[in-house]
């Protein structure tokens, strides 16, 4: 009787193991079921590269490559900003920060990653948009810049707690040695930590990109939504997850317009997906 | 009378061969003591008898081992350990309280009854010279004990189950010279009912309480007779060598 | 020649800087929400329904609708990730097969969260027509928030020293008893972290339920878990872009009450996972 319950208990334990690969595969089977209907009426090229996005015009013009270029702009202006400061304030609370400043900085980060993204949103429309809107003297602050600050400060949880691990797990012998020879704090942490850890930097890097490759509440929110092809980062933009979030409520299941979204979230699993898988790979070398 | 049987008996884990066609018999209320140097496979051939090695995932073996003329392969795993019980190197209470850590075996084999598990707890403790010290405290947690009296507190744990084989682990190995004396004592008691087996880095406990001692070397078991034996004329030029303290 | 110690200081400088830089704007984000948001609460902010074309009234239906999700996500969750991570920490062997499920979580984590909005959408909305409803949202979420929970508990599990399994198991109980009575309650705590910090997650999240169940404006009470909801993020998005001149103390009210909501649930996953720290006797 026990043993017929533990048999049960045991085989129910290995169906939840499994459950995160059959969600992973269930989520890409459903983006596949809505979205390759799209390509019936377009190609995949010229979904890809076309020039325009009127996804309601007579016909429909389906091109996302301004919202691939919206997402690729804001993406390296974040990209600019984060890691510098990111990697810098790693730095700061794996190696110089006294043990007290180090748990209250720690906890400070861990607090700006609780932090709901469209409240963050709504805070860079108060404060962050007016700003660049009048420090450039612009029509609009609701630009790809706005964009790229704010999604620069939602990467910082992850770049900041993953690099500080990384530099965390370099072996104290390396540290000690680099003393020894009687090089300074700094130069043992610029030639000798950051080596050390930098497949581990880099997957933290790569995260924190796929973390703002998939933010929408606030890109939505702070970016202007123009789809059109960005010239420069004072423009609006809009990014292909603001698309799918602003457009979804509007079109109708089984429209073209759908299948056309839902393409999109293909193209964003696709991205999210190799980013994961690399960065994890980085982070599996250097447990090795 | 013979308890364990062990036949041409190989044990790996990954590439390393930790143990090496070792045949051996265990007597019935013996205590038998093993010595070796460190990493001789000691602990390895312990953990076997209860199969605790099993836990580890490159763990392969081959040979036959028999318990009362079976083969351990076919006894049900939990029945096994509950009739070979063990004891740790380090006193390893649970996080409970004192009389739940000794119940706590006969609890997982349906025992509910509260009367029959008091019974139980109390005769084991005694039986581990442990009652008289904790009688008054069995709901405190087993942490607050000493170290002495945590691995007093393990053997009482396992003998509740009423083993029939109790493994010994250098239980003495983190403890202070008058609780080793103490766990001694019980120990020699205990040969009464129970079959030991006591594998120790202390060449000198073997001596003073084993009634036959094993001697391993890099997973061979070189030597095996009666203890005043070993001690005195071992046949094996390494036995004489590793208790005069020559190497280990 | 340079001198390094000049070096190290301007370095050092620069790295206090950059630290400065993330913790000074998170300062002020919550100083600002708790100085323009706390003045809007009160017991009708919280307890009316909205009005005026939410341009008036409370954010009621909005709290109770994020309540019910996030309830629901758990429910969903917190025993499939469980048993999970009973298994990621208990069972599995480490081979291709453990790889792969460990590789599954990553991905599911790096999901951005509007596509969970469309998988939401696809497969609960119109594959099993539970349309839009709190139904659909709270499997939504929950699928969304299972791997935190997953790691947190394996976490929490793989810290359970291995000694006490080994005891367990030396005293002939059987993997399971040993994972029952040894392993989970010794595992709580950090169980019970993970499940506020998905709970916070779930809370705060927008994208999810877009399409899967938020209403735009529904100044009642959902009726059942097939009905629409209201829920804060969404409702905050709303009056922040959606709706015109809306007063600025309700916006700032709705943001301080869903920060409130998120950052006391970490607050008191940081609280159980220090104490417990403390206490531990091993």
């Amino acid at each position: 009787m026990r043993k017929l319950k533990e048999f049960i208990v045991e085989k129910l334990i290995l169906i939840c193991g499994l459950a995160s690969i059959f969600f992973v595969a269930l989520i890409f089977l459903f983006l596949l079921k809505e979205g390759l209907a799209v390509f019936k009426t377009v190609s995949l090229f010229k979904f890809l590269f076309g020039k325009s996005w009127y996804p309601i015009s007579e016909p429909a013009q389906l091109g996302i490559l301004p919202l691939i270029l919206g997402s690729l702009l804001i993406t390296v202006g974040a990209a600019i900003i984060s890691i510098p400061i990111g990697v810098g304030c790693a730095i700061y609370i794996a190696e110089i920060a006294p043990l007290k400043i180090k748990e209250t900085l720690k906890a400070g980060i861990e607090l700006l990653a609780a932090i709901p993204s469209v409240v963050l949103g709504f805070i860079g429309m108060v404060t962050l948009v007016p700003l660049v809107k009048n420090l450039f003297n612009l029509p609009t602050g609701l630009t790809a810049l706005s964009g790229s600050i704010m999604l620069a400060f939602m990467a910082m949880p992850t770049i900041v707690s993953i690099a500080e691990d990384a530099l965390y797990s370099v072996p104290k012998t390396y540290k000690e040695g680099a003393f020894a020879l009687g090089a300074t704090h700094w130069q043992t942490i610029w030639r000798v930590m950051l080596p050390a850890a930098s497949s581990g930097i880099l997957a933290a890097v790569m995260l924190g990109i796929g973390r703002v490759i998939g933010e929408t509440m606030a890109v939505m929110m702070i970016t202007g939504n123009a789809a059109v092809i960005p010239h420069t980062i004072l423009a609006p933009v809009r990014t292909l997850t603001a698309t799918i979030a602003a457009e979804m409520g509007e079109a109708v299941v089984g429209s073209e317009h759908y299948f056309a979204l839902f393409a999109i979230g293909i193209v964003l699993f696709v991205i999210s997906f190799a980013i994961n898988v690399t960065a994890d790979s980085f982070l599996h070398k250097r447990q090795q | 009378m013979v308890k364990f049987e062990i036949h041409d008996l190989n044990i790996w884990f990954g590439s390393v061969h930790a143990i090496k066609h070792i045949n051996m018999e265990i007597q019935s209320n013996e205590i038998l003591s093993v010595i070796g140097p460190a990493n001789s496979g000691k602990t390895t051939f312990l953990r076997m008898l209860n199969r605790l090695n099993d836990l580890n995932q490159n763990f392969k073996m081959n040979g036959e081992v028999r318990l009362d003329n079976e083969d351990i392969k076919n006894i049900d795993m939990e029945l096994l350990r509950k009739r070979v019980g063990m004891v740790f190197a380090l006193p390893l209470p649970l996080p409970l309280s004192i009389f739940d850590n000794v119940v706590y075996g006969l609890r997982m084999h349906g025992i509910k009854n509260k009367k029959v598990l008091e019974e139980r707890a109390e005769e084991s403790l005694k039986e581990a010279y442990l009652w008289e010290e904790v009688k008054d405290r069995l709901s405190e947690s087993a942490f607050k004990l000493s170290g002495g009296q945590q691995q007093r507190l393990c053997i009482a744990r396992t003998l509740a189950v009423e083993p029939e084989v109790i493994l010994f682990d250098e239980p003495c190995s983190g403890l202070d010279p008058i609780s080793t004396a103490k766990v001694e004592d019980a120990m020699v008691k205990l040969k009464e009912k129970y079959t030991l087996v006591l594998v120790t880095n202390n060449v000198k406990q073997a001596a003073r309480v084993g009634d036959r001692t094993a001697f391993f070397l890099s997973g061979e078991l070189i030597e095996l007779d009666k203890t005043d034996k070993i001690f005195t004329a071992p046949q094996d030029k390494r036995t004489d060598g590793y208790i005069r303290g020559k190497f280990g | 020649m340079k001198n390094p110690y000049r070096t190290q200081n301007i370095a050092f400088f620069f790295l206090f800087l950059a630290t400065l830089l993330i913790v000074v704007p998170v300062g002020l984000i919550i100083v600002i929400i708790i100085q323009k948001g706390l003045p809007a609460i009160n017991w009708q902010f919280l307890s009316d329904i909205p009005r005026q074309g939410m341009r008036a009234g409370g954010i009621f239906p909005a709290i109770v609708g994020t309540v019910y999700l996030v309830t629901g996500a758990i429910i969903l969750a917190l025993p499939i990730g469980l048993l999970a991570a009973i298994y990621l920490s208990e069972y599995s062997k480490d081979n291709l097969l453990n790889r792969l499920i460990k590789l599954a979580i990553v991905n599911l984590a790096g999901v951005p969260s509007v596509v969970y909005g469309l998988f939401g959408l696809a497969l609960f909305v119109v594959f099993f027509k539970f349309g839009a409803s709190i139904l659909s949202g709270s499997l939504t979420l929950g699928i969304m928030i299972l791997p935190v929970i997953i790691t947190t508990s394996r976490e929490a599990l793989e810290s359970v020293p291995q000694s006490f399994r080994e005891v367990s198991l030396s005293l002939g109980a059987s993997k399971w008893q040993t994972i029952r009575h040894i392993v989970l309650p010794n595992a709580i705590p950090g169980i019970l972290t993970g499940t506020i910090l998905g709970l916070g997650r779930a809370a705060g999240e927008t994208a999810p339920i877009l399409f899967t169940v938020a209403a735009f404006y529904l100044p009642r009470l959902p009726n059942s878990i097939f009905d629409q909801a209201m829920a804060l993020p969404y409702h905050l998005y709303v009056i922040s872009t959606q709706v015109p001149n809306v007063a600025e103390k309700i916006r700032y009210g709705t943001a301080f009450v869903l920060l409130a909501l998120v950052l006391i649930m970490n607050l008191v996953a940081i609280i159980i996972r220090y104490k417990f720290r403390k206490r531990k006797k091993w």
